[in-house]
């Protein structure tokens, strides 16, 4: 069985916090969803740290780096790239990025990031 | 049988031991076995800052030894052993508890005595010389029960030790043989303007007393009586006349002895025996003996680079000094008396303000050749520049010494100095040294200290320092970039300045106004600790909680396994046994992992984000409150047991830590604020590492500021003494908050002290002088931060929105099921990554 291309209701447009984020379980899967209320925009990625090697990034520090939205680790600091999940200091790493969506009032994620 | 030679060295002094240190760093450490002898029962101490000991300092903060050196460094010291014979002919050093060191170098670096006078009666009791901890020792004996004092010798030391006994209470008197205080540093007019600021400040000055007998006083202990008939009754006498070299072991082995006292060495520092050196004050070069470190520490580098076939030589050394005196500035430079011929003179004399100034110029007044500076010595590192490093004069010499009128001081630029101008006397730094240094990376001054140690020593060098690095930086067009990130191009404090200027209340107004971007973990953290030691809101209130540091955003400290600890504040390290039995309560029922912290507390670890919120209310409810464990904020205030129950307490310790703890609990800061406080000086809590350290004296309560221990421990600097309860909270309300304003990010007290112009004395002239007129100011804002204290995790639990955030997932109420505990000692502690796997493995299975 497979939910892999579907839309999933996580919860509702009150549960975000600004300017930070939060965390969903999605079929199995921890996914960190990032608000950025200035312009309105969701960034949804994996919740793992692959350098803490544990599930806390939704817990990081958000933000840009010159002009790309990241967030920072909690643990150790590296910061991911929030559109494709990249680390930005080393290249070799990343996490998955997903797709997400506010439909009425209701967050929304993909996992396969549509 | 190894192959090395024996170098023995006689005397552990200042001198004796800098020559080790410069072995030691050498590339010639190896090729010898070094032994040396130290007749005192303690190694090295900073003899320059003795006076400090009445102020609180201890023999161990005056060490000059770093730990373990001579087990490092290979070399054999007999302490509390005295060489007592040189064999020449056999070379061998015999010492007084037995021991024969054959050697094949031998270096003489046994210091002097205080000169004692040949008066009748000068063995009398409570008569003390003042060169070692020994005497202070017996000077603070006396003290008890004298009171009346006198000083002989009106010089450089006999002044330091006439302070000394002033500040221990004594009604003090120096008695001056000659008609001039300081006679070999100044001229007529600069001593006798000194000798009306010594009787200002309440110590008296007899001026050409020659003492002919000490005999049974009536009022006091002793009476001293001079040759004009006068008499001084007094219940101390300590001789400060001037120093007499250690020559006696290099006379009586033959080495060659100047007339006037000292082993004579020439400018290799080589005594009348080719493998006998001499350095520091036991040695006469040229017919002068030198009564100061920096001279000694120039022969101890020249002899360790003759070791090692160098041809540094030892061509003399400059003998100009600054002092002060409580607060009385004196300053002398080369030829203050004009004795050169054709020296001309400039004064400059203000009765108002009691200043007396003297250039002493060449005939035409081209060139620097002494000065004399009373009242006023801030003049002092130009002048010496000009004199040092013959720097042409200006047209109008007398403009150096003038007050300025208007147009710019004629100061002298740091540019105007040649590369080899000698910037630290102790430490024999040049301005190309730190040029050098600069250039290497060392773009603050703290770094520059570190790495060059200049002003690291007496300290009389910081400023000039400072501004060779200010105007290397500005030369190399190196825009030292102080911007905290890519979206402000501000310095912290420039944002904390914003931040009450504009009476900005939020990170997101501070970026509308004065930033671009989204912000990153750098400029909100730091933005975030600003507004919360400025404002002091609740810092999970909407505006606030996402520019919260990671810690903060939880109020607990994340672990390395992503769950959190739990550190409920214990003011002072007291708990009742109720409350220790309730914190473990909790810790049983969650399953904490219990441990005991270095600052005093329990922390209870492995909680998870989810069970955050319960786990706090029930100790709420248990009667604790946060301990901030997880902020840049004030983390313990540390205490020994103190009067209430220790035999040796002198005041209540554990007392004033908590009420000083509950005083500054939840201030934000730019790093995390320690305290501790002891209960005397043997000093159970540590106070002196800390960021603020207390001392109860028998006057009252010791000051200690600025210390730290881990990465870079660095013992904190006696700030004020005596202190009555109300003075001490005002001072560290001044202290603590004037390092909130002007502190970097991630800046501990020791960092911001190190890089602050001025350092100490600043910070003195501007906690306790109100140099800049900011204490109210400084004083109200501590008092507001006070006066708002909420325990945030008390106002977290009574509001049902914030405890919302603390769910791990939004849209489940499962946990993370990656955390996983195995059973160590009793206890719990995080699976390493292979057990993790393992059973996650089997839970799927
Ligand atoms: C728990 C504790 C160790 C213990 O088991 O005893 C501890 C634990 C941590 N210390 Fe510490 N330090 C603890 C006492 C100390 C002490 C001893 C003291 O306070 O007397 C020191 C040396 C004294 C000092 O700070 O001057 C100390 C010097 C440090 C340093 C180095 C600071 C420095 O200026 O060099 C760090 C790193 C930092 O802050 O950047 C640090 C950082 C940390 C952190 C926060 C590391 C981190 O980021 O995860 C640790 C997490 C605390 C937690 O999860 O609760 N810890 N740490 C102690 C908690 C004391 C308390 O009750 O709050
Ligand atoms: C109160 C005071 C304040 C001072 N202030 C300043 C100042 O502000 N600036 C400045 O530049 N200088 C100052 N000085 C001077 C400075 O302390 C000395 O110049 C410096 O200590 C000289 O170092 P040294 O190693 O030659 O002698 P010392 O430091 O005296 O060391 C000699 C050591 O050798 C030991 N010794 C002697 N004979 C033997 C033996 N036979 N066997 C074994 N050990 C032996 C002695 O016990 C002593 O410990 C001050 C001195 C005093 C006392
Ligand atoms: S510092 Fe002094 S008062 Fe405090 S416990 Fe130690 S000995 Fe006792
Ligand atoms: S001159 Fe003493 S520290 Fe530099």
């Amino acid at each position: 069985m497979s939910y892999k291309d579907e839309w999933v209701d996580i919860c509702s447009k009150e549960d975000l916090v600004p300017n930070s984020g939060i965390c969903a379980l999605v079929t199995g899967e921890q996914v960190a969803i990032f608000y950025f209320p200035d312009n309105d925009t969701l960034y949804a990625i994996n919740n793992f740290d692959p350098f803490g090697k544990v599930h806390v990034l939704s817990r990081g520090m958000v933000g840009d780096l010159n002009g790309v939205p990241m967030v920072s680790s909690p643990l150790y600091k590296q910061h991911f790239n929030l559109k494709t999940g990249q680390c930005l200091e080393d290249e070799d790493v990343s996490v998955e990025s997903y797709g997400v969506r506010i439909k009425d009032d209701r967050v929304e994620v993909n996992l396969t990031g549509e | 049988m190894s192959t090395k030679q024996t170098l023995v060295v006689i005397g552990n002094g200042m001198v004796g031991h800098n020559f080790l240190e410069n072995i030691a760093e050498s590339d010639i450490a190896d090729k010898y076995q070094i032994v040396t002898f130290c007749e005192e029962e303690l190694l090295a101490y900073d003899r320059v800052h003795l006076s400090e000991y009445f102020d609180g300092k201890t023999a161990a903060d005056l060490s000059l030894v770093k730990p373990n050196f001579f087990e490092e460094n290979n070399i054999t010291v007999h302490i509390g052993d005295k060489a007592i014979e040189i064999d020449r002919e056999n070379k061998q050093v015999i010492s007084e508890k037995g021991q024969t060191i054959a050697y094949d170098k031998l270096v003489l670096a046994m210091g002097s005595s205080a000169f004692v006078p040949p008066i009748p009666g000068n063995d009398r009791e409570n008569c003390i010389a003042y060169r070692t901890i020994d005497d202070l020792d017996d000077m603070m004996a006396a003290a008890k029960t004298a009171k009346v004092g006198a000083v002989v010798g009106g010089g450089l030391l006999g002044l330091e030790a006439a302070k000394a006994l002033q500040n221990l209470g004594l009604k003090t008197y120096v008695v001056q043989f000659d008609s001039r205080l300081m006679s070999a540093q100044l001229d007529d007019g600069g001593a006798a303007l000194l000798a009306e600021k010594i009787e200002d400040i309440g110590v008296s000055v007899l001026l050409d007393k020659n003492t002919t007998d000490i005999s049974d006083g009536d009022k006091c202990m002793h009476k001293m009586s001079f040759s004009d008939g006068t008499e001084l009754e007094t219940d101390m006498i300590l001789y400060s006349a001037g120093i007499r070299p250690r020559d006696e072991l290099g006379s009586a082995c033959g080495l060659d002895i100047a007339p006037r006292g000292g082993v004579v060495i020439n400018n290799q520092c080589l005594t009348s025996d080719p493998d006998i050196y001499a350095i520091g004050e036991c040695a006469s070069w040229q017919e002068q003996t030198f009564g100061l470190v920096a001279p000694g520490y120039a022969m101890a580098r020249a002899v360790v680079d003759q070791l090692a076939d160098g041809d540094t030589l030892f061509t003399g050394a400059d003998m100009s000094t600054k002092l002060k005196l409580n607060g009385v500035d004196v300053a002398s430079i080369g030829d203050p008396h004009a004795t050169t011929p054709g020296a001309l003179v400039y004064t400059y004399q203000n009765g108002v303000d009691g200043i007396y100034k003297r250039l002493v110029v060449d005939k035409d007044s081209k060139y620097l050749l002494g000065a004399v500076l009373v009242g006023d010595a801030e003049d002092y590192p130009t002048l010496l520049q000009y004199y040092l490093n013959g720097i042409e004069l200006p047209d109008n010499p007398d403009s150096l010494i003038l007050p300025s009128r208007g147009d710019a001081p004629a100061g002298l630029g740091p540019d105007a100095l040649p590369d080899s101008a000698q910037i630290c006397s102790c430490f024999d730094i040049t301005k190309g040294d730190l040029c050098a240094s600069i250039e290497g990376g060392c773009t603050t001054l703290g770094a520059l200290k570190d790495d060059t140690k200049a002003a690291t020593g007496c300290g009389g060098c910081a400023a000039l320092v400072k501004s060779v690095l200010d105007c290397e930086l500005e030369k190399a067009g190196i825009e030292v970039n102080t911007d905290i990130c890519e979206h402000f191009p501000y310095t912290r404090q420039d944002l904390y300045n914003l931040v009450m200027v504009e009476e900005i209340k939020s990170f997101t107004d501070l970026l509308k106004l004065h930033g671009t971007g989204q912000g990153c973990e750098i400029c909100k953290q730091t933005i975030g600790s600003i507004l919360a030691s400025y404002w002091n809101e609740y810092v999970l209130e909407e505006d606030h909680v996402s520019v919260q540091d990671t810690n903060d955003a939880f109020l607990a400290n994340m672990q390395k396994d992503g769950t959190y600890s739990v550190v409920p504040r214990m003011a002072g390290g007291e708990v009742t046994p109720d409350g220790l039995i309730a914190v473990g309560q909790v810790a049983k029922k969650y399953g904490l992992y219990t441990k005991l912290t270095g600052g005093q507390r329990v922390d209870l670890f492995g909680a998870r984000l989810d069970q955050l919120p319960s786990i706090w209310k029930e100790l709420i409810d248990a009667g604790f409150e946060s301990g901030h464990a997880y902020g840049k904020s004030l983390r313990t205030v540390k205490s020994c047991v103190g009067s209430t129950w220790c035999r040796f307490g002198v005041d209540d310790s554990v007392g004033l830590a908590i009420e000083l703890e509950n005083r500054y609990k939840g201030l934000r800061s730019p790093h995390k604020i320690k305290f501790a406080v002891s209960g005397c000086t043997r000093e159970c809590a540590e106070a002196q590492s800390k960021d603020i350290g207390i001392i109860a004296v028998e006057g009252g309560w010791n000051l200690y500021v600025c210390g730290n221990g881990g990465m870079k421990p660095r013992h904190g600097d006696l700030f004020a003494t005596n202190l009555d309860k109300e003075t001490l909270i005002k001072y560290i309300d001044r202290v603590l908050t004037f390092y909130v304003q002007t502190a970097d990010r991630m800046q501990r007290t020791s960092v911001w002290m190190d890089n602050m112009e001025g350092g100490l004395d600043y910070l003195r002239s501007v906690v306790i002088d109100d140099k800049l007129g900011l204490c109210d100011q400084l004083e109200d804002q501590m008092q507001r931060v006070v006066d708002t204290y909420q325990c945030e995790w008390k106002t977290t639990i009574e509001d049902e929105s914030k405890v919302k955030r603390f769910r791990h997932f939004v849209n489940s109420d499962k946990h993370d099921e990656n955390i996983i505990f195995i059973e160590e000692r009793g206890q719990i502690r995080p699976a390493n990554i292979e057990e993790r796997q393992l059973l996650l493995a089997e839970k799927v299975s």
